[in-house]
């Protein structure tokens, strides 16, 4: 059962070859035999996740299933979860308990989805390699010397070692794209809007975007129709009917446009990322599909624009934690301001402060035209490149990383190296549209990613390009050895 | 782009962020180096371009005006997460106006 | 050497609303601590804003009340800064494209005749949440923080630096102050801090720029208002007269000692790092919205005293009988029973005789024992010269002490009418003019006060029901 698709759990637990309760138990042992080595998991409740199986099995008995009730599924520790620690991967909340769900959390708990736990993430998702999580780093279970990807590493190691068969993530920058690239993943950032951020705990308010992390496009399909849906506790929510993800993953992709950006495809890239990537567009070709090259003139701003905007928020976004009404206080201080300062300096890791101080600075008297609105100006340019690219082509292929995994501490000492290799992600955030990764080949035992963008709403040609793909390749399917 | 121990110090009390003389030479190194890649932003010309503030050209979507929320039961729930807190309130050190 | 006292104000009025600007908590007064908190309220993390319809709908109101610009497309920005009684370490407010841009509100100045106007110009008018409350009595030397005010939405008010007195600025505080709850947007309770004043103070040499301003924060009173304003503008010219500058600042009133005093410095102050709030797009105002708030919108009280005036008010009756809703709704109930002919009489009985009771009585006119329409027919009553101005009083204090339903009722019950008869009066003279031959005598002697007590007399003989005029004239007749 641990590499059932999806469907394939679904079917044996209509068919009472398995129980929620019993799928549950399997992928809390896998979880207490692995995490030690992966540390995916930074808060477990198994009398919870047990309980909330029996309910799903005692629903099935009933009849009233819904399409994944009893699944079991793992919630990244940015989700505000009712009566669970929720730490945002911070010392900030080592000890916070969320008094509410996330809408997130309570549409899957509608759903009858399990929860098995919180899982490790990037403090405040602010990286990309889960390297600043107070909790110690989350181990790639492709080769555990390696990150694997952030800011949602957790999320992608747990699906990646088969400790849950799905998760939740979300992408600011890339957070969900990466680290499924790196593990070998299928994650899908869909279109801002779509997915409720209520209940999310906010970096970048205006890129934030909630969104599923799985083996293949099918089981992506199936979470987001759990996860999204418009919702009246988020003023950005889009009130739209709510979507069937499924309903065109069947459709062959004769015709279908994939866009290559030059600025993307040219000598620059890692020679055998771009080798994968290919190979990947061969497939699709044979497929039905046809490549048409395509430009994103402004892309190469994109990373500068998102450092201004991303911590110019965010900065704002992490003022509420003051030590006052919940999370880490100093112990000793002089007077308010000071508590205020040591309670910060303490509470939060030294990428969460840098980031901070970069948004205090790029919003600061006489220096917001500069940067924050320069970089507004630049963002909407890139957005319109991507309107503009979508006029010749359906959806646009590129890496999903420069490279594969890399291993620790290799570029947590350049910040700026490291985000320069969010290149191919970030331009995706600031034109609020969706976007895909999924696994397309190897090297050195290594998994590649390869990303699929497509214009506002169009989640649903996405999976449907990956899930032909996927039929006709075993990328996805893969498990590292020492997880099989 | 060259930030001054000064500058850090400005953003770093502005941000009520403690920093030591270390950290303060390290984030201005840091700073430093990412404002050298953001500074490629100020060369592109913008002009006439509007600033784009959020991912979706649509307006705010307002709510009716009725009571929903709000109750002893949640505001004793809420102030068990607090650091310090009594007779329902949350306590601060001292704040003199 | 003269000196010229600028000033400008900002007023933050409590919006009329049911809930909160971003949350579904109540804004009622009072309530146990914390208990009128929601998690939004309490910047959980992870919650988000969602603007309530009903503070929109009120700012529209004042901008369409004061005559400004609504602005369609309205930008909520945040404004930066960390205080206790600010859960997210910012406040959500507005900086660019507030709701109202501009504006203008009319003061009434002086008294009687020599009541005057003035056009106070208005720079804006922004929606905002206001601040949670610090509560600085002793929990073991620490502060204890209240969030129940913590997304009260507020109008701030910002006008122009156009007034040159306190009492202009009080002018206009109470203009304001009638204006925001003649619309039906605020309470206007200042104890209840639903209405505060800023005021920005500055001295200057006529002619020369603006002198440095220094801000009073939170005035919640007319009287501290002008005191605090009188202190300032004193304490100013002293500094600069002996020499020294003005420094920008913060000051607090304190009502105990008459004085304003700095606060302790926001060292960061300037530095709010205002930027568009990204968990909330903009706010599309469309015209219909706009219509239907207009037509929603009573009278107001500028339009009402021109109406007024025509009715042959002069500016400082009008202006007094608009002095909020209650007083002009008071009027024009008196006015349908006793005729717009009456309008000055109406206005001198309920500024006079009327509000003086309610003065004694501590009652608000809405809660006056004599209805609006019992006065009317009260002021009918005299006009037709049923009965005399004297035994109007009478007859209101009858009213006011409920002994019956209507003048007509009281008159007739205790038989006030006034006496027309010119009979029964000639004869009253006679007998008057027949006990009294000394009084006579003194008149035909040329005193003509002996004419008055003589009227006195036969007054008194009519037990107040004889037409004085009449009287008077029958008597001059019988003695010429």
């Amino acid at each position: 059962m641990i590499h059932a698709s999806l469907k394939e759990v679904v079917s044996a637990l209509d068919a009472k070859k398995v129980s929620s309760l019993e799928l549950t138990d399997l992928f809390l042992g896998r979880i207490a035999q692995h995490n030690p080595t992966i540390n995916a998991f930074v808060t477990l409740d198994e009398e919870k996740s047990r309980a909330a199986a029996k309910a799903a099995d005692a629903a099935r008995a009933a009849g009233n299933a819904g399409p994944l009730t009893g699944v079991p599924i793992a919630h990244k520790d940015i989700f505000c979860q009712d009566g669970w620690r929720t730490t945002c991967g911070s010392r900030m909340l080592e000890n916070f308990v969320a008094p509410y769900n996330a809408t997130v959390v309570e549409r899957c708990n509608q759903a009858g989805l399990v929860s098995l736990g919180k899982l490790n993430m990037d403090e405040f998702a602010m990286g990309s390699s889960n390297e600043t999580s107070y909790y110690g780093p989350v181990r790639n279970p492709w080769d555990t010397e390696r990150v694997p990807g952030g800011s949602s590493g957790g999320s992608a190691a747990a699906v990646a070692a088969r400790l849950a068969p799905a998760v939740t993530g979300t992408d600011t920058g890339g957070s969900i794209r990466q680290p499924a690239a790196l593990c070998g993943l299928t994650g899908l950032k869909p279109s801002y809007g779509t997915v409720s951020r209520w209940g999310m705990i906010a970096f970048a308010s205006s890129l934030d975007q909630a969104g599923p992390m799985a083996h293949s496009a099918e089981d992506c399909a199936l979470l987001l129709n759990a996860f999204a849906g418009f919702d009246a506790k988020d003023s950005t929510s889009l009130e739209r009917d709510n979507e069937d993800y499924t309903r065109s993953l069947a459709q062959p992709l004769k015709g279908l446009r994939i866009g290559l950006p030059k600025e993307f495809f040219n000598a620059d890239g890692d020679a055998a990322t771009m080798a994968a990537i290919d190979a990947a567009l061969a497939e699709y070709r044979k497929l039905g599909a046809e490549t048409v090259e395509v430009s994103l003139p402004s892309i190469g701003q994109s990373v500068s624009a998102y450092y201004v905007i991303a911590p110019a928020e965010a900065s704002s976004n992490l003022s509420r934690f003051d030590g006052v009404r919940y999370g880490y206080r100093a112990p000793e201080y002089s007077d308010l301001n000071d508590m205020y300062a040591k309670s910060r300096a303490q509470g939060f890791g030294e990428e969460v402060k840098r980031r901070i101080l970069i948004g205090t600075y790029v919003l600061s008297h006489g220096y917001y035209d500069a940067y924050y609105l320069q970089a507004q100006r630049i963002r909407r340019l890139i957005a319109n490149d991507f309107d503009q690219a979508f006029k010749q082509c359906d959806v646009i292929a590129s890496p999903t990383t420069p490279g594969t995994a890399f291993k620790f501490g290799e570029k947590s000492g350049d910040p700026v190296q490291m985000y320069l290799s969010d290149i191919y992600t970030i331009g995706v955030n600031l034109a609020g549209i969706p976007a895909l990764s999924h696994p397309c080949g190897e090297i050195n035992g290594l998994p590649v990613g390869m990303q699929l963008i497509g214009p506002y709403f169009s989640e649903h040609r996405l999976l449907n390009a990956t899930h032909q793909y996927q039929q006709a390749t075993d990328w996805h399917r893969r498990t590292p050895a020492a997880f099989a | 782009m060259a930030f001054t121990p000064e500058d850090v110090q400005r953003l770093a009390k502005l941000a009520r962020i403690e920093l030591g003389p270390e950290q303060v030479n390290a984030t201005l190194g840091h700073l430093d180096n990412i404002f050298g890649m953001i500074a490629e932003l100020r060369q592109v010309d913008t002009n006439g371009i509007a600033p784009m503030a959020h991912a979706c050209d649509v307006g705010q979507r307002l709510r009716e005006d009725k009571v929903t929320d709000g109750s002893i039961e949640q505001r004793d729930r809420c102030l068990a997460l607090a650091p310090e807190s009594e007779a329902g309130l949350y306590l601060v050190p001292k704040v003199i106006e | 050497m003269t000196w010229e006292v600028v000033i400008g104000m900002e007023t933050h009025a409590q919006l009329a609303t049911n809930s909160k600007i971003f949350s579904g908590a109540s804004i009622a007064f009072g309530a146990e601590p914390n208990a009128q908190t929601s998690l939004v309220d309490l910047a959980m993390p992870g919650v988000l804003p969602v603007l309530n319809r009903e503070a929109v709908s009120c700012a529209i109101r004042f901008g369409l009340a004061v005559g400004a610009r609504i602005d369609q497309r309205s930008i909520f920005a945040r404004k930066n800064y960390f205080y206790p009684d600010l859960p997210k370490g910012y406040q959500i407010s507005q900086f660019e494209n507030p709701v109202v841009d501009g504006g203008t509100i009319t003061l009434q100045l002086g008294q009687g005749d020599s009541a005057t106007t003035k056009v106070i110009q208005l720079t804006r008018a922004h929606m905002e949440e206001d601040a949670g409350k610090s509560l600085h009595e002793d929990f073991h030397g620490r502060t204890g923080v209240d969030l129940n005010r913590a997304g009260t939405p507020l109008l701030e008010i910002v006008s122009e630096p156009d007034m040159r007195s306190s009492a202009e600025a009080v002018a206009y505080a109470r203009a304001l102050h009638n204006l925001v709850r003649w619309i039906g947007i605020c309470d206007g309770n200042m104890q209840e801090g639903s209405f505060r004043c800023d005021a920005n103070v500055s001295v200057r040499k006529p002619g020369e720029p603006f002198g440095t301003r220094r801000e009073i924060k939170n005035l919640n009173s007319f009287r501290f208002l002008q005191q605090a304003i009188d202190y300032e503008v004193q304490w100013q010219i002293n500094e600069l007269e002996e020499g020294r500058a003005i420094q920008q600042a913060t000051v607090l009133f304190d009502p105990d000692t008459g004085e304003t005093r700095a606060m302790r410095t926001k060292e960061d102050a300037m530095d709010y790092r205002y930027f568009p709030d990204p968990d909330l797009l903009p706010v599309i105002i469309s015209d219909d919205w706009i219509e239907r708030v207009r037509g929603e919108m009573p009278e107001l009280p500028e339009a009402m005293r021109t109406r007024f005036e025509a009715l042959g008010l002069s500016t400082y009756d009008a202006a007094a009988v608009t002095a909020s809703l209650e007083i002009a709704r008071y009027f024009e109930g008196a006015l349908k029973v006793a005729g717009n002919a009456q309008a000055k009489q109406a206005a001198n009985w309920i500024m006079g005789d009327l509000s003086a009771r309610l003065n004694r009585e501590d009652l608000g006119i809405d809660a006056a024992p004599v209805s609006p329409e019992q006065l009317g027919g009260l002021i009918a009553r005299i006009a037709d010269q049923t009965i005399s101005n004297a035994i109007g009083k009478k007859v209101f204090d009858a009213l006011w002490q409920g002994q019956g339903k209507s003048a007509d009722e009281i008159i007739e019950a205790q038989g006030l009418k006034q006496i027309t008869d010119t009979g029964a009066i000639e004869a009253l003279v006679d007998e008057v003019i027949a006990a009294n031959p000394g009084n006579v005598a003194e008149f035909k002697a040329g005193k003509e006060k002996a004419l008055n007590a003589l009227v006195g007399q036969i007054m008194k003989a009519a037990k107040g029901k004889a037409n004085p005029q009449q009287v008077n004239d029958l008597l001059k007749k019988k003695l010429s």
